[in-house]
């Protein structure tokens, strides 16, 4: 029967994007031809359609932005009053909202995340975080990190794919804030939003050389957190690229923040809000296309209602509309590549081969671009790899559980620890939980929550450090262990 | 006039899990005073030594940071006074190994009971300092706490050994870690008669222990080791730091550096230890009715 | 009380906590219709909303936009509940109703018009020979405090003057005090009385206060036999809001898959424009399931919106905006 209430197509206008043909790096202050770099396409995820030629970075580019980003220090930056840095972060924050359309399908047509996603989540917080550290800029002294708080230096920062203007604002606005300068490296297959980042840090008139962003691909990210120029070095992305990197900044004195994996656990106890449980689970592992660090990928729910939720969730999961990312009623985008596609598949595959039940709603996956539909496994044990293994992508594990113990002892089977969920109408053992999760962010009754105030990073191999709030400043800052 | 007596010796052992075993390997070295002349036998801990110190450890981790952050302040309180109780006995150790004069090693001794006594006013303020309650633009109320890092591979100080190791070991509890103490090798005495001041302190078995032995043996198997959290370099001989950084970095351990020179031990300290051994929660909940 | 359900617990909805029991024993005592009320699922405010709102944003354009429209339409209870309510005031309202826009025979009649149950009978006339149905409060509407003999006697009223669908009130006294069998028992009562006229029990949500609560009186409301939830008399502040709505588009849901019996939503007051009766349709849509997508199964209780929907139709139609005067004012 054919459905009676057919939403049209409701797509946000391309046009509100100039997209150049092609994009230099940006340093110094302006984009420049790389030395001895080359030049790279970046396709719309969507589509499979060439959206822009971007320039790679090579060692040379890496030196030369590394070395503007030190003259802006030592010449502009650091020396700068705090209340003017703050002004200058609190007109990129305005820039960003003013142009938010615009950076919103920009981020989608490169990411392909829905549009309703990029235009309610990743700018508006984008923004909100440069306005967040705005502020703190002429109020280091007070944010209990010691006296008189003196900046690192020149921070390289090297930032994944899933959030691409959003990451770009965890790093820079709390590294501007505390008087350090940037070299910024985009993710390969997402460059372009943190390239339009540039033209507003014109726009804004922001000192040559304070934030410089070299695109490239993975050697250009190696190059850069290996430069010894830098003092600090901060990266968001894998657990295995982050171990590299710390095993190369291993001696070297450099501070080091790392933002890394995670397979969080999603648990439900019988008396939870069970509607609102199931949005959050939805939203929880299908968010971003399940493509976030801080993913429920694994769904602890307790053996009374296992059934009946998977049901709900089995109901609720087909009510999710997948396809064009620019269309305001997509939840569902693309995935960001075919490598990732791949990479969901495998471990897609490896579940059903491990004994795991399958089950996807009926959508139909558009014929060109990269897709992978909402995904449940049911019927998982915790010794298979969908169990264990970061998939990244729209991939939910469902386990059960008896008792809180249990519950606790599963979610921490993990050598993860970045975030988890509870859901109970119950007050004592929310905090019972929360104390026992070993994870940075615990979502209680609500999950993928984010706001520039509150501190973001994980424990065990999930990375350390933390990204936003007053703790996200202690990052950047000089401190009484740093000899 | 008394006739001259025959001294007892003391045999030192490890301190693992609350009791005070000898290594496995059966193994000692020894130890010697500032001239070279022999001053005692210490144990000299195997990697299964350090293994068995990392399972008590993580055994009694989870306890100690379940303890109240009072009883925690109670607790080391109670290692001061234990601490200040033995006195003239660290003294001596200290002048015996280290070659301080009198007034120097009393000095340290002081500082070490003063350091011990101002941790333990910490334990129940840390979280206030560290912590925060974040204004997020949403219905949620939304708060951070510090919470223990878990299981710290401690390379004690090699020179200051004990004012430097009490330094080093009383921020890391005092937060609710447990810590495996790798003693100074060339002083190991005051850290192994410490642990018989934890040992008498209430301090539960686990949430310290020290093992002597050598350093550049033990430390490589501290830092790969997948069940510590942590890991304090400060007693870590120099040009060592690079591998053993690299070691940390398969279970993306938090390492904190060694300084070049090291730090001042008699110098007020900063919250800051504190702050790198703990990890940041942040808990959101809806506010509804 | 007829058994009209299966066992909750093993439906495929939210299962009651607690005693394995069906729908028939839930309505046995005070004490199992408590502990089964108590335990369903509580509703988070902040998640409930937060879902209101996603929905909310949904982007219904063209000809969705038009379906929509005419869907709403087709959906409307026209209502006027004012003390200064004549014959003449409820003949022109059942003029529009019949044919909400003159010059354009494509427009759909509206559901129903409501009424006070005096005024029945001349609605009634008005709209004989018409699929309009005529809708009455009762239950001594909109504050419903009177004795029982009272309210039925009002129920009995609007029924012998040919009533179609009866709008009750629930005793929301009884139910903040926690008294859920008088509530149960008078939603009952009024059923009987009601005959074959379809009964629609206002819950009066902005009384009610809590999304847990209007859950549960939802449930009352369906254990006891209503045809429809409502949320308002329209008389209280605030009236329908979309998260209400999504409470309980789940709640009848829920009980369809216990039951077997699907019962209808009605959003009265509040709802003015276009774009919410549409944001309505998308919480219909996509809560409660497609199957709820007729007037049997939803309606919105307004009186200006109609205007609106005229407005927004003419424009989808012809591509120009409608003027004020374009279309009737009652």
């Amino acid at each position: 029967m054919a459905p009676r209430f057919v939403y049209a197509p409701a797509p946000e206008s391309r046009a509100v994007v100039n997209l150049r043909p092609s994009y230099g790096l940006f340093i110094d202050g302006e984009f420049v031809e790389p030395i001895d770099g080359g030049q790279f396409k970046t396709e719309n995820p969507s589509s499979q359609e060439v959206l822009a030629e971007v320039s790679s970075a090579g060692l040379a580019d890496v030196d030369r932005a590394v070395r503007a980003a030190r003259r802006a220090h030592e010449e502009v930056w650091g020396p700068m009053p705090g209340r003017e840095r703050s002004k200058y972060i609190f007109r990129v924050a305005r820039i960003l909202q003013e142009r938010s359309r615009e950076l919103a399908v920009l981020e989608s047509l490169d990411n392909g995340k829905p549009i309703k996603e990029s235009r309610d989540v990743d700018v508006p917080l984008a923004a909100a975080h440069f306005f967040y550290y705005a502020g703190w800029a002429d109020k280091l002294a007070y944010a209990g990190l010691g006296p008189g708080p003196k900046p690192l230096g020149v921070a390289g920062q090297v930032i994944p794919w899933n959030f691409p203007l959003l990451m770009a604002a965890w790093k820079l606005a709390p590294a501007l804030a505390t008087g350090n300068t940037c070299v910024l490296k985009p993710a390969e297959t997402t460059p372009l939003s943190a390239l339009l980042l540039a033209e507003i840090l014109q726009q804004a008139d922001l000192p040559a050389g304070v934030v410089n962003i070299i695109t490239g691909a993975g050697d250009t990210g190696a190059a850069l957190v290996a430069h010894p120029g830098l003092d600090k070095v901060t990266f968001t992305g894998s657990t295995e690229v982050g171990k590299q990197i710390q095993r190369r900044l291993a001696g070297t004195g450099r501070r080091l923040t790392l933002e890394l994996g995670g397979k969080a656990a999603n648990i439900v106890f019988e008396d939870a809000p069970l509607s609102q449980a199931v949005e959050g689970i939805v939203n929880g592992i299908f968010f971003n296309q399940g493509q976030v660090c801080c993913a429920g990928s694994r769904l602890l729910v307790q053996e009374p209602i296992a059934e009946s939720v998977v049901e709900a969730l089995k109901r609720r999961l087909e009510t999710l509309r997948l396809g064009d990312p620019l269309d305001k009623n997509t939840d569902i985008g693309a995935i960001n590549s075919s490598t990732q596609l791949d990479k969901i598949r495998a471990l897609a595959a490896s579940g059903e081969a491990e004994g795991a039940q399958r089950w996807s709603p009926s959508c139909t996956l558009p014929e060109r671009g990269y897709w992978f539909p909402p995904t449940l496994f049911t019927g998982v044990v915790p010794a298979q790899r969908i169990a264990r293994e970061e998939i990244f992508g729209p991939v939910l594990s469902v386990l059960t559980f008896r008792t809180p113990d249990e519950a606790v002892e599963k979610a921490n089977n993990t050598t993860y620890g970045l975030s988890a969920g509870i859901w109970t109408e119950k007050g004592s053992r929310i905090l019972h939980m929360a104390a026992r999760l070993r994870a940075g962010v615990v979502w209680a009754n609500t999950f993928n929550r984010f706001d520039p105030s509150s501190p973001f990073g994980g424990y065990r191999e999930s990375g350390f450090g933390r990204e936003g709030g007053r703790h996200g400043l202690e990052a950047y800052l000089e401190g009484s262990l740093d000899g | 006039m008394a006739e001259s007596r025959l001294a007892v010796r003391k045999t030192y052992k490890l301190y693992i899990g609350g009791a005070f075993p000898r290594s496995e390997s059966g193994r000692s070295y020894l130890v010697a005073g500032p001239e070279g002349h022999p001053l005692a036998n210490a144990a000299l801990a195997s990697r299964k030594d350090l293994r068995e110190a990392v399972v008590a450890a993580r055994k009694a981790q989870r306890g100690w940071a379940a303890a109240t952050a009072y009883l925690r302040g109670q607790v080391l309180y109670r290692v001061a006074e234990m601490l200040e109780g033995r006195h003239a006995q660290f003294v001596d150790a200290l002048v015996a190994g280290e070659g301080l004069t009198g007034a120097e090693a009393s000095s340290a001794v002081d500082g070490s009971v003063d350091r011990l006594v101002w941790y333990a006013g910490w334990s129940d303020k840390f979280a206030q300092v560290a912590g925060s309650s974040n204004p997020v633009a949403g219905p949620y109320f939304n708060f951070s706490i510090p919470e223990p890092t878990g299981v710290v591979g401690v390379l004690a100080p090699q020179a200051s050994s004990l004012l430097g190791l009490v330094s080093v070991v009383a921020p890391v509890i005092a937060t609710g870690n447990a810590a495996v103490v790798v003693a100074s090798e060339a002083h190991p005495v005051p850290a192994l008669e410490l642990a018989e001041v934890l040992a008498t302190s209430d301090l539960p078995g686990g949430v310290v222990n020290v093992v002597s032995g050598r350093t550049a043996e033990l430390a490589p198997v501290l830092a790969a080791h997948r069940d510590v959290d942590a890991l304090d370099l400060a007693g870590a001989a120099e040009g060592t730091e690079a591998e053993l950084e690299a070691a940390a970095a398969d279970n993306v351990k938090r390492v904190l550096r060694s300084r070049r020179p090291g730090p001042d031990w008699s110098a007020e300290p900063s919250p800051a230890r504190m702050l790198f051994f703990t990890e940041i929660k942040t808990v959101w909940h809806p506010v509804g009715v | 009380m007829v058994d009209r359900g299966r066992d909750p617990a093993r439906t495929g909805g939210v299962p009651p906590r607690g005693r394995n029991s069906g729908l028939a024993d839930v309505a046995r005592s005070e004490v199992s219709l408590r502990s089964f009320l108590l335990g369903l699922p509580g509703v988070d405010q902040v998640g409930a909303e937060l879902r209101a709102a996603g929905l909310g944003a949904r982007s219904i354009k063209a000809a969705a936009k038009l379906w929509a429209i005419d869907t709403a339409i087709s959906m409307v209870d026209l209502t006027t509940l004012e003390g200064a309510d004549t014959p003449g005031k409820v003949r022109a309202l059942c003029g529009k109703a019949r044919r909400p826009d003159p010059a354009d025979p494509g427009v759909p009649p509206v559901a129903a018009i409501c009424v006070y149950p005096d005024l029945v009978p001349f609605a009634k006339a008005a709209l004989a020979g018409s699929p309009v149905k005529v809708a009455s409060v009762a239950t001594s509407f909109p504050s419903g405090r009177a004795c029982l003999p009272v309210k039925l006697a009002d129920v009995a009223d609007a029924v012998a003057a040919g009533a179609d669908e009866v709008d009750m009130v629930i005793d929301r006294g009884a139910f903040l005090a926690g008294h859920y069998g008088v509530v149960l028992e008078e939603v009952q009562a009024v059923k009987e009385s009601c005959g074959p006229a379809r009964l629609k029990v206002i819950l009066e949500t902005g009384e009610l206060v809590t999304y847990d609560n209007v859950r549960r009186a939802s449930w009352i409301a369906m254990v006891g036999g209503a045809d429809f939830v409502k949320t308002s008399t329209g008389k209280v502040s605030p009236a329908a809001t979309p998260p209400v709505a999504l409470v309980m588009l789940e709640a009848v849901r829920e009980f369809a898959d216990v039951s077997g019996t699907a019962v209808g939503v009605k959003v009265a007051g509040g709802v003015r424009t276009t774009k919410d009766a549409i944001k309505y349709l998308v919480l219909v849509n996509e809560v409660a399931g497609e199957a709820w997508l007729e007037p049997d199964r939803f309606r919105i209780g307004a009186s200006g919106l109609l205007n609106d929907l005229l407005m927004q139709r003419y424009k989808q139609r012809r591509g120009a905006y409608a003027g004020s005067q374009d279309f009737s004012v009652e």
